[in-house]
């Protein structure tokens, strides 16, 4: 084999290798990476539950946003959305939004939750979970803050949400002394 | 060459047969090796979590319902992405982790074989020196001439 071929083959040889490590070490590392407070709120755009109606979440900029992670078959969501929604009616006017993404769930599911709970906050459905690993989501429930700016603030609320931690953290992503 | 036709049908029969049957007659434990539970990522045979209690009972529903085993996957794609599919679908970008492999083996292969060709040609290289009557190879005519002159010398 001539010299230069072999030191082609080779270098084509490493390269390959040094592509699949990269590759590797990508996937290790960018996957559930919870992002910061204070940074901002990565973006996102899903269709309205039941709709082919799409929700981009910039559009909520100059409102604060409760972003709360759900899906049916999760206990402690039912316990929760009762919470959520009746924040939602004290809040709407004030400049708060509600958001649900539900994810990781059946269409049908989701709906009936949504009937049978009474939930008249908007509802975005994450059918193949895009958005669980840019926020960090491991579990139901989750819930993210996000202020006027479009960052996010509070505490990122791993688990189900307390009554004390929903107000302290509107009043946070609103900018009222908590 | 009738025969070897025959063999050949028989073991296509024996390949396409059980796997058309399955295709058109989907059981719940073949279908649960080859999805995935969304949220712990193992194969519903393997996963106990709600969302694959609640995966077990739609498949139950659309095998009674008279579905494909592709139609049933088709659904629960449409449901949770590709992700819930425990091999890739052979298409689009997808069929590269089926032709990867493959490639992989044919290419190794060649390198093996290549490497095998060089390797037996250097042995017969080494061979290519023809052996005396004694067994020994024989020796480059000016350094027997030489070791001639000096065995005559020391002789002498």
């Amino acid at each position: 084999m001539p010299g230069r071929l072999r030191i082609a083959l080779q270098a084509a040889a490493v390269s390959v290798v040094a592509l699949l490590l990269a590759l590797l070490g990508w996937q290790v590392f960018k996957k559930d990476q919870t992002p910061d407070v204070g940074r901002s709120a990565p973006n996102f755009t899903l269709p309205h539950l039941g709709s082919d109606r799409e929700l981009d979440l910039a559009s909520l900029r100059g409102k604060a946003v409760v972003l709360n992670f759900w899906a049916s078959w999760c206990g402690p969501c039912k316990d929760e959305a009762p919470m959520l929604e009746s924040a939602w009616n004290r809040y709407k006017d004030k400049g708060v939004v509600v958001l649900g993404v539900d994810a990781q769930d059946f269409d049908v599911d989701a709906q009936r939750f949504v009937e049978r709970a009474g939930i008249t906050y908007p509802v975005v459905r994450d059918k193949h979970g895009s958005t669980l690993g840019h926020y960090g989501v491991t579990g139901f429930p989750e819930t993210w803050f996000i202020d006027r700016q479009g960052r996010l603030v509070g505490e990122h609320v791993a688990g189900p949400l307390t009554e004390e931690d929903l107000e302290r953290n509107i009043k946070i992503a609103l900018g009222e002394p908590a | 060459m009738t025969r070897g036709l025959l063999a050949v049908l028989v073991v296509a029969l024996a390949v396409v047969a059980p796997a058309a049957a399955s295709e058109q007659n989907p059981t719940l434990p073949e279908l649960e090796r080859e999805l995935i539970c969304p949220t712990c990522h193992e194969t519903l045979a393997a996963s106990t979590s709600p969302i694959a209690e609640r995966m077990r009972a739609f498949i139950r529903a659309r095998i009674a319902a008279g579905d494909t085993k592709s139609e049933i996957k088709a659904k629960l794609v449409d449901q949770f992405g590709e992700a819930v599919l425990a091999a890739p679908p052979k298409s689009g970008f997808n069929l590269l982790a089926w032709v990867l492999p493959l490639a992989g083996i044919v290419i190794a292969a060649g390198v093996v074989g290549l490497l095998a060709y060089r390797w037996s040609r250097g042995r017969k290289g080494e061979e290519a020196g023809e052996p005396s009557t004694n067994g020994r190879f024989s020796l480059d005519p000016e350094l027997e001439r030489r070791l001639d002159e000096e065995l005559a010398r020391y002789d002498a």
